[in-house]
């Protein structure tokens, strides 16, 4: 939980004290204190440190791929397996309706409970989970069906098995074949968007970002570590790296932001997933609306323009 | 006899081990030779003189340990003499971040390495062969990718595909260029959409990867080549060895990484040393012309 929302939290539990206690001028003047207080930190709320962005984005009870799913999807069917190797949980794809329109589906999840986070690998693909995905997405243009990927990761996963499955030629591979896919694609940066590992699903025709999402190199303890040689200075690492949804609006890095509920996605899972709903829905309208080379064209120039 | 080449072996890891180590950091890699002393090689521990090192393709003369060398080191012993053009030689990073201490980070490399960028391309001939060609320079801040290098190095790309020339890359990297966050990483996907499109096109690509070709360089551009050759014991791999063993929590295995490692993993199609280097690089020219026309 971020700073802000374990003060709400402690005023909200001394509101609640206090209902049960006695009248008294006192318990009047103190309700009033404590509701102004409560007032100003939700203000507070409205203008999150990059820091508290990194501890929203986070959360662990931020809205995941699996939820995403089942609220904006009608008929999902989820598709297992690179069909080479094996199968990695971390990466979630599959097929559904998304307003009535056939698409393919890409999550990355961390996993809510300790057994899922295991399964899931904390959300750290191995090679096998970006080559499952780039198999969907060429199915998805063979069947010329819209892709959306949804994307949550501390990173592609550093292992032993990973580097000796080639987790540098996944990812390279998704990025080179991600450009000329000739359907629309549409990438949702809906938590951490860290380093290669993110980007390989995020080769997108529309790159979008829940507002209090991050998408940066790497995460800020790793860059600390490398930079400064000291991962516990991630804190400064979080203000410098200009890692939030609003910075990158600004540097043409992403084309929209994604409005939450005050103080982060988790505080109203069913609003945050309807605020992306409506905000997808409009870009891939956009796109649909684009012929195969239109596509390509759109999408190999946007990236082809970045740091010119 | 075996143990003896065991033990050499072994202290030649031991030795890998201590250079790995600086890896991740942007450490000078290569130390300035001086002059008319005798070098220790740090992996053999044989001692050589600098003259023996330059006369043998910077390899040390007993273990033939393959010394990083600067991009207009490699050109040369690469190109047919004087065949070399350079193009956008002058571009440099504008710390598009504004980042601190950046600015004044990069004014030194330029002036310690004579280039503006960890990058130096253009066009050579070999063996008669006209070709266009990329050589990262590792000492200039490890050769990581900034937005200017992934600029320039898509501008050859491009090139190659205009001119429907063959393309060669060799690769060294310590990985994103984190001053320039964002901006470093989606290089990787304007490199490797760039080669796609040369790919498409019918160009030939070989990526040469020499020591280290590692992180976002090695996950774009890097892994992308119709013909993947390495240096030997080049180290290759997308995760920082130390990153891996925090995150697991063991030791690494012996040779992990290394361009041996990747070949045994079928990602490397030939380990090529440099002694070889031209040869090769002319034979592979040479077998891909006059493909049939339809």
């Amino acid at each position: 939980m971020i700073e802000i929302e374990k003060k709400i939290e402690a005023i909200e539990q001394e509101l609640a004290e206090l209902k049960t206690a006695e009248d008294s001028e006192y318990k009047k003047v103190r309700e009033r204190q404590l509701i102004n207080n409560k007032e100003e930190l939700m203000q507070a709320m409205k203008k999150l440190s990059p820091t508290d962005k990194v501890a929203v984005a986070r959360h662990k009870d931020r809205p995941n791929v699996s939820e995403y799913i089942e609220e904006m999807f009608e008929e999902f069917f989820e598709l297992k397996g690179d069909h080479y190797f094996g199968e990695d949980e971390s990466i979630l794809g599959g097929l559904a309706f998304f307003h009535g329109i056939p698409v393919t589906v890409i999550g990355q999840k961390k996993g809510k409970t300790l057994e899922e986070n295991l399964r899931c690998n904390f959300g750290m693909p191995n090679p096998e989970g970006y080559r499952k995905a780039l198999r969907l997405m060429k199915q998805a243009e063979k069947f010329k069906r819209p892709i959306i990927t949804l994307i949550d990761t501390p990173g592609a996963y550093p292992g032993i098995d990973a580097e000796a499955r080639g987790q540098s030629e996944a990812i390279a591979r998704n990025l080179a074949e991600m450009s000329a896919l000739e359907v629309p694609i549409i990438a949702v940066i809906i938590g951490e968007g860290n380093s290669g590992g993110a980007l390989a699903l995020a080769v997108a025709n529309s790159v979008l970002m829940l507002e209090n999402s991050i998408y940066c190199i790497l995460s800020p303890e790793g860059f600390a570590s490398i930079l400064w040689k000291d991962a516990s200075r991630s804190k400064e690492a979080c203000e410098i790296m200009k890692l939030t949804a609003q910075d990158l609006l600004g540097f043409g890095m992403i084309d929209a932001i994604i409005p939450e509920p005050l103080g982060g996605a988790h505080r109203d899972k069913k609003a945050a997933i309807k605020a992306a709903e409506a905000v997808i829905y409009q870009e891939l309208e956009k796109y649909r609306a684009l012929s195969a080379a239109e596509l390509r064209e759109q999408r190999y120039h946007k990236f082809r323009s970045m740091g010119q | 006899m075996e143990n003896a080449f065991k033990e050499k072996r072994d202290l030649i890891f031991a030795f890998k081990e201590l250079r790995l180590q600086g890896m991740e950091t942007e450490e000078e890699p290569i130390k300035e030779v001086p002059e008319g002393l005798f070098i220790k090689c740090k992996y053999c521990g044989e001692s050589y003189t600098k003259d023996e090192l330059q006369n043998n393709l910077y390899l040390c003369p007993h273990c033939s340990h393959h010394e990083p060398i600067g991009a207009y080191k490699r050109l040369e012993m690469v190109l047919d003499k004087d065949s070399f053009k350079e193009i956008n030689k002058d571009m440099h990073s504008n710390d598009p971040l504004n980042f601190p201490g950046y600015q004044k980070k990069l004014q030194k490399q330029e002036e310690k390495c004579g280039i503006k960028e960890a990058l130096v391309t253009g066009t050579g001939t070999i063996d008669g062969i006209k070709t266009a060609i990329g050589v990262m320079d590792s000492r200039f801040l490890m050769a990581s990718m900034s937005a200017a290098l992934g600029e320039k190095l898509t501008l050859l790309i491009e090139l190659a595909e205009k001119e429907h020339l063959p393309l060669i890359i060799f690769t060294a990297s310590g990985g994103a260029r984190m001053q320039e966050g964002i901006f470093s990483l989606m290089q990787m996907v304007k490199t490797a959409q760039a080669i796609k499109r040369f790919s498409d096109s019918g160009g030939l690509y070989i990526a040469y990867l020499t020591h280290p070709t590692t992180g976002g360089v090695s996950a774009s551009f890097a892994t992308l080549g119709d013909i993947t050759l390495a240096e030997p014991d080049a180290l290759i791999g997308f995760a920082g060895q130390r990153v891996i063993e925090q995150t697991i929590g063991q030791k690494l295995p012996q040779g992990f990484q290394l361009a041996e490692y990747l070949q045994e993993h079928g990602f490397v199609d030939h380990i090529v040393s440099r002694k070889e280097m031209k040869k090769t690089l002319s034979l592979l020219l040479r077998l891909h012309q006059g493909g049939q026309e339809k």
